[in-house]
């Protein structure tokens, strides 16, 4: 039998939850553009089509300072603080 | 280390287990049988024994199964002649020749030890030995023997027998997990399967070979090098030992591996960026500075390619980490719609004593006699330019200029994009032919021989890419007129000189998107 070390990292992630699922769309919707070239333009079409649909959400705009880079915690926060719900405009 | 005398618990030729210790004044030897001064010593510690067992424990440690068999049959012991030959209480004793001879009292304490052979030494401890029991000397002809003879090194200090001990004892620099492979299980298919490998076969990272690679560093094993992008991971010296094992680095490349893993692993160089990126970016690392002459690394013919192992592994070791520690994983974080082969590896050192220029590290700061390890996240490369007819060197200046104009897409310019020029010698040579030529010159040359106006930039029926029709109406003629060189800055120009002395072929890496909101260049100093 031969050992080998394990060349991974061995912490635990931790286990996350889905939020519950309730049917209903409520409270702050975030739409988050990551700063990808025309990122801007699905999120300004989607932000038409849910105030058109949803017309008692408000809908609040956020934006990555660079998409090539995680989000910066303090966005991540403030985003996490103020929304019920986030869409982010992922790339590619 | 080891405290001295620590307990054990052996077989003797009998099978009967022998402790130590026992509550008796104890003389404890550990001899090998393929050691002349040990066969010299036996037949006296026989004696020891034959005149002393009735009082005080005499107890002989052989260091091998097969040399205690020919040690029993060459001297017919009836000392207990004791089992060690796994070297455990050879190591926990923590002596360096054999034979070592320990006289301990009852209390535990050692009142004598002896390493090889000294003939005064070794009648003193008998005499000591007879006086502290009451009882006569041993039956020796001490006049028979030599005066004096060299002993020689302890079994347990065999490298593969030491690194392997020193894993398994209770003060181990290993913390990692230990994964057990079955005898019926092929290592390299379970390293495969584990999803540890690039792709190409792995080194066994085993204790023993970590603990070699360790040595490579005075940094502490555990000491936390980097927080490596994209799980941020925390990543210890013994993490980057093990990959460094599995790349097929030798221990005196990890301090190059250490100082590349904390230049990358930096907000500047955003090695999460640079691994997520589906245009296939990857670190390009160049070494430069005494540590380049020490451990072999190539600069001359084929630096940019395979043969050297100490180019080849550097760069495999930190890209072993980024995945394995980091979790940087194609198809997972690892985004690359084609990749490119400089995820296997990239690293290659300067050939400073074959360029006129300051190198790579002195311009950005270091000493000369600093080792320095700097990354850049790359897309492509290295991508060839060949002239083999120029012999002016502005017209030297002017191929080279024309190669990095084909970065991304020739007709882009103005771009905020580090290149990094690798000039061979023959180059080299003729932009020097008329005396000195300075990079500041050779960038300047670079930047006025891609100038265009920026009408050329417009998508057209060729190539939609660039200045789209819509902005270009918004233009006035002046506007379009512009002339704008490759880069933006000509500080985006890194250039290096590599290669053999034949061949008129130097080579460009292309970057990524350079500066704050991408990737910018990061320097480290190698530690060793």
């Amino acid at each position: 039998m031969t050992t080998i070390l394990d060349p991974t990292d061995e912490r635990v992630p931790v286990e996350r939850q889905i939020t519950a699922r309730t049917g209903d769309i409520t409270g702050v919707i975030g739409l988050l553009d990551i700063a990808k070239p025309r990122g801007n333009i699905l999120l300004d079409e989607l932000e038409v089509l849910m105030a058109a649909r949803y017309p008692k959400v408000e809908v609040r705009r956020y934006a990555k300072p660079t998409f090539t880079k995680p989000c910066p915690s303090d966005l991540r926060l403030k985003i996490k603080a103020e929304c019920a719900v986030l869409v982010e405009g992922l790339a590619d | 280390m080891t405290v001295p005398c620590p307990p054990f618990a052996l077989t003797d030729r009998a099978g009967e287990t022998r402790r130590f210790p026992a509550g008796r004044a104890s003389l404890v030897s550990f001899i090998k049988e393929d050691c002349h001064t040990c066969n010299l010593a036996a037949p006296l510690l026989e004696a020891f024994h034959q005149a002393w067992g009735d009082r005080a424990d005499v107890l002989v440690l052989g260091q091998s199964t097969e040399g205690n068999d020919v040690l029993q049959e060459r001297h017919g012991f009836t000392v207990p002649f004791l089992d060690d030959s796994a070297c455990t209480t050879s190591f926990a004793w923590d002596f360096e020749i054999v034979p070592a001879v320990y006289w301990i009292g009852a209390d535990g304490e050692v009142k004598t030890k002896l390493e090889g052979f000294v003939r005064e030494e070794w009648q003193a401890l008998d005499r000591q030995i007879a006086a502290d029991l009451n009882a006569g000397p041993a039956a020796i002809a001490w006049a028979d023997l030599p005066e004096w003879r060299p002993g020689c090194g302890s079994k347990h200090l065999d490298p593969e027998i030491h690194d392997k001990l020193q894993a398994e004892a209770d003060d181990s620099p290993i913390r990692a997990r230990r994964i057990e492979i079955a005898s019926a299980d092929d290592i390299a298919e379970f390293m495969f399967d584990q999803g540890f490998s690039d792709g190409l076969p792995l080194v066994p990272p085993t204790a023993e070979r970590v603990i070699r690679m360790l040595a490579g560093t005075p940094r502490a094993p555990q000491d936390i090098v980097a927080i490596v992008p994209p799980n941020m991971a925390p990543v210890t010296v013994e993490k980057i030992a093990i990959n460094a094992v599995m790349a097929g680095c030798k221990p005196e490349y990890l301090p190059v591996v250490i100082a590349a893993l904390e230049a990358v692993c930096t907000d500047e160089f955003n090695m999460h960026g640079v691994t997520a990126t589906t245009m296939g970016a990857s670190p390009v690392l160049v070494v430069n500075g005494p540590i380049r002459e020490r451990i072999g690394m190539n600069m001359r013919l084929g630096a940019l390619g395979p043969g050297s192992r100490a180019n080849a592994t550097i760069g495999r070791a930190l890209r072993l980490v980024v995945r394995n520690v980091g979790g940087a994983q194609p198809g997972g974080v690892d985004r690359s719609t084609l990749s490119n082969p400089m995820k296997f590896t990239m690293c290659f050192p300067e050939w400073e004593e074959g360029s006129p220029w300051e190198p790579l590290h002195v311009e950005r700061g270091f000493n000369a006699e600093d080792s320095v390890v700097t990354a850049f996240a790359m897309t492509s490369g290295p991508v060839q330019i060949v002239d083999q007819e120029s012999r002016q060197p502005d017209q030297m200046g002017g191929t080279l200029g024309l190669g990095l104009e084909s970065m991304f897409l020739s007709k882009i310019h103005r771009m905020h994009t580090d290149a990094l020029l690798v000039v061979c010698p023959e180059h080299l040579a003729t932009l020097t032919s008329e005396g000195p030529y300075s990079k500041a010159r050779l960038r300047e040359r670079i930047q006025a021989v891609t100038t265009r106006p920026l009408r050329e930039m417009v998508a057209n029926e060729i190539s939609g890419a660039g200045i789209t029709l819509a902005m270009a109406a918004k233009m006035t003629d002046a506007q379009l007129d512009t002339p704008v060189s490759k880069f933006a800055s000509d500080a985006y120009i890194h250039i290096v000189v590599a290669g053999s002395d034949a061949g008129k072929f130097s080579a460009a890496f292309h970057g990524w998107v350079t500066g704050p909101m991408g990737s910018i260049s990061v320097s480290r100093k190698i530690e060793c």
